[in-house]
């Protein structure tokens, strides 16, 4: 550390623009934000899409549709708790329902790779079929393609969705305002961390499953408890952290997490520690986040605690007119600090 | 958690931060020296809970940060080679180099890995015996152990597809250099808990004699860090300076003698260039001569070219604890973690990145 040297020493240039996309762009968090601002905004730029939501609503004839779809490349195939086909029947009708919407109709569309084992598939395909009864959600349509050996990684889905909503249903994530509550349906993290036990090369092992499942009921359960509720999320790829702040963003309110009430299993906390990895950034694919009006919080907490899915239900924070569209978090110990949204990608292919 | 709550104890932490609060007369300098204590000092806001008299600045121990633009450059240079996968911890992936990082060079077709553990890689080898495995080597004698047991079991295993880029550093000299400027203004160090462990902390006797200045070493947990703090105000405050260990459950006087005695069978000690810090003497290792079949520099016969750095960000004084990451004013604006000006702003141990994800809103 000469002190010559500290004249002249200086950092690289940015690299900011990327002329090729890297997998982080695919992560849900900040990357991803930004090829939907640079590349697909502005060249589909339309009233519904602008909404950002999950799903799109439009009005047909005085009805109002909600739309959606989503791909699935999740890796691998098979886990604990679900498969590919489960996954993407659950997420399309999670897209719907934290829209306000019961959902009505799926598509499902199978990009798959040559030389995948027809048992497979068929697995997969009956594990479809039994989430679409469960849900009540039956597969209307669908598309086949086989792409050559090495140009696909087995199997991809595509499915859509198609909804109604209520006409008195408005929800969105620009309508958080200071003073509503935060409500999570239950335990975070789990869907990551059981996909990430069982990439190669980690060598640990857990009896986590993934929570992937249809969240419609739920979030059916809250709207009917209440009129207080601002909107939904079900906070996926990106986990909590990021769901929260995009609300956060597209409201222009910040927020106030407590630390202590937001709930997390030892087994994920455990694999977070060893793995360095935080919680609040870990995938879930069976957890609604509701931003609640003061009046109707206890209310909806009521709600989503009678359901099986949300029996772990807590209120985990407060809108606040502070540091908008940034988050914060009390710490245990009394102090503060940001959960930011995700940069980069802390965990490829989980959905 | 068992073995994490413990040390996260509210009510404890806050029985520290009454007995810092008493035990402090007068403004105070203390450096921690690990970015992994940077980062539990920043996510846990222990800087909030002190009192303002004692001023926290942030060592350089963040290897990511420091490891110099050559040797990126030479890892991506690899990568771009058919026949290489090369494995790496996963912060050193979107670190740039002097022109692109890891991550670029991976979507362009490189075939990169990241990995927990440099075991994985020396896995990799024996899965694909047709191509080359090049671990990059990063960080300092915390790691230096088990990368070194690659190498060993390379060479007993008659592993030829496996090397190692080697950028290791050592803490002890980069401490000397700091104590030595003109510009220092640290009182007091936490030393880095999990280096000590490996090498003993026997080594830093020699800097708090020559120097007069404490040292404690100091676990990673918020009641280690705030432990540490008051066993340092307290040798401050009653004019000692010596070297205190704070992290008993890890960290002893000797250190590990097998980890050490595997690095030096295996590594030589060398002059580093220490990126934002300049060329240090004797604070690298180097694989020793008669290794150089698992040497990547070697079998790739690497040049040393000299990377050019464009000016832009304050990392250097921030990796010598003269300024804070939010007294730059690109922090935050046209120096993000997706788009770094500065090695600090990406690792996850960099000074920037932690009060980037965690202290924005607190900013004027």
């Amino acid at each position: 550390m000469a002190e010559n040297a500290s004249v002249t020493l200086t950092c690289p240039a940015p690299l900011t623009a990327s002329d090729t996309v890297l997998l982080g762009h695919g992560s849900g968090g900040t990357l991803s934000a930004s090829l939907l601002r640079e590349i697909f905004l502005p060249a589909f730029d339309n009233p519904a899409l602008a909404r950002l939501d999950d799903q799109a609503i439009v009005g047909v004839n005085g009805v109002r549709l909600a739309f959606t779809t989503d791909s699935f490349v999740v890796k691998p195939l098979f886990f604990p708790g679900g498969n590919i086909g489960s996954l993407a029947v659950n997420g399309t009708i999670n897209d719907l329902a934290v829209g306000g919407a019961t959902p009505l109709f799926l598509s499902a569309a199978f990009i798959v790779e040559e030389g995948l084992s027809m048992d497979v598939l068929r697995r997969v395909v009956r594990s479809m079929r039994s989430a679409a009864a469960t849900a009540g959600v039956p597969i209307v349509t669908g598309d086949t393609k086989v792409v050559e050996k090495g140009k696909g990684d087995g199997l991809f889905i595509n499915t859509s969705g198609l909804g109604i909503v209520g006409r008195e249903t408005d929800l969105s994530a620009n309508q958080a305002r200071p003073g509503d509550k935060v409500l999570l349906s239950g335990t975070i993290g789990q869907h990551g961390i059981a996909i990430l036990a069982q990439r190669e090369g980690l060598g640990f092992a857990t009896t986590l499953e993934s929570d992937s499942a249809p969240l419609h009921t739920l979030a059916a359960a809250i709207l009917e408890r209440t009129s207080e509720v601002r909107c939904m999320r079900d906070p996926t790829r990106g986990g909590l952290s990021s769901a929260l702040n995009e609300i956060a963003a597209q409201s222009h309110v910040g927020m106030e997490l407590v630390e202590q009430a937001i709930p997390v299993q030892q087994e994920v906390r455990g694999a977070c520690e060893l793995l360095g990895l935080d919680p609040l950034y870990v995938a879930n694919e069976g957890k609604l986040v509701a931003i609640v009006g003061p009046s109707g919080a206890e209310q909806a907490l009521a709600a989503l605690r009678a359901h099986p899915l949300g029996r772990e239900a807590q209120i985990i924070g407060t809108v606040t007119e502070a540091h908008p569209g940034l988050v914060a978090l009390r710490t245990a110990l009394g102090t503060s600090r940001i959960v930011d949204m995700l940069t980069g990608d802390q965990l490829p292919r989980i959905c | 958690m068992k073995y994490v709550d413990e040390y996260r104890d509210p009510q404890l932490a806050h029985r520290l931060r009454d007995a810092i609060a008493a035990r402090v007369t007068r403004p105070w300098v203390l450096m921690e020296i690990c970015g992994g204590q940077t980062h539990t000092l920043v996510r846990y806001g222990i800087d909030q809970l002190i009192p303002p008299s004692l001023e926290l600045v942030h060592g350089p121990g963040c290897p990511v940060c420091v490891t110099p633009v050559e040797l990126i450059d030479k890892a991506i240079a690899l990568a771009a080679r058919p026949e290489v996968i090369l494995c790496s911890y996963g912060d050193m992936l979107r670190v740039p180099g002097s022109g692109s990082d890891l991550l670029r060079a991976k979507a362009l077709g490189g075939d990169v890995r990241a990995v927990y553990s440099p075991l994985e890689a020396l896995q990799q080898a024996r899965a694909h015996p047709e191509r080359h495995v090049v671990f990059f080597a990063v960080g300092f004698e915390t790691t230096a152990p088990a990368n070194a047991a690659t190498v060993w079991q390379a060479r007993r295993e008659g592993l030829v597809n496996f090397s190692l880029l080697v950028a290791h550093l050592l803490v002890p000299p980069a401490i000397r250099a700091l104590l030595a400027s003109p510009r220092n203004s640290v009182q007091g160090f936490i030393a880095p808990g999990h280096v000590c462990t490996v090498t003993g902390y026997h080594q830093y006797e020699a800097l708090s004699r020559e120097f007069r200045v404490p040292f404690v070493v100091g676990g990673f947990e918020p009641l280690d860090l705030l432990e540490a703090i008051l066993m340092l105000i307290s040798q401050l405050e009653e004019g000692r300076a010596e070297v205190e260990n704070q992290y008993v459950r890890s960290a002893t006087r000797d250190g590990n003698r097998e980890a050490q005695r595997r690095m030096s069978e295996i590594f030589e000690v060398c002059d580093r260039e220490w990126r934002g810090l300049g060329a240090i003497p004797h604070s690298g290792l180097r694989l020793r001569d008669g290794l150089a079949p698992w040497d990547a520099e070697k079998i790739f016969a690497l040049e040393g070219r000299s990377s050019k750095e464009p000016a832009g960000c304050i990392s250097a004084e921030v990796l010598r604890g003269i300024r804070k990451p939010m007294d730059c004013p690109e922090f935050g604006r046209r120096c993000t973690p997706e788009a770094p000006l500065g090695a600090p702003m990406v690792s996850s141990e960099g000074a920037c990145s932690a009060y980037y994800h965690y202290r924005r809103h607190l900013a004027g």
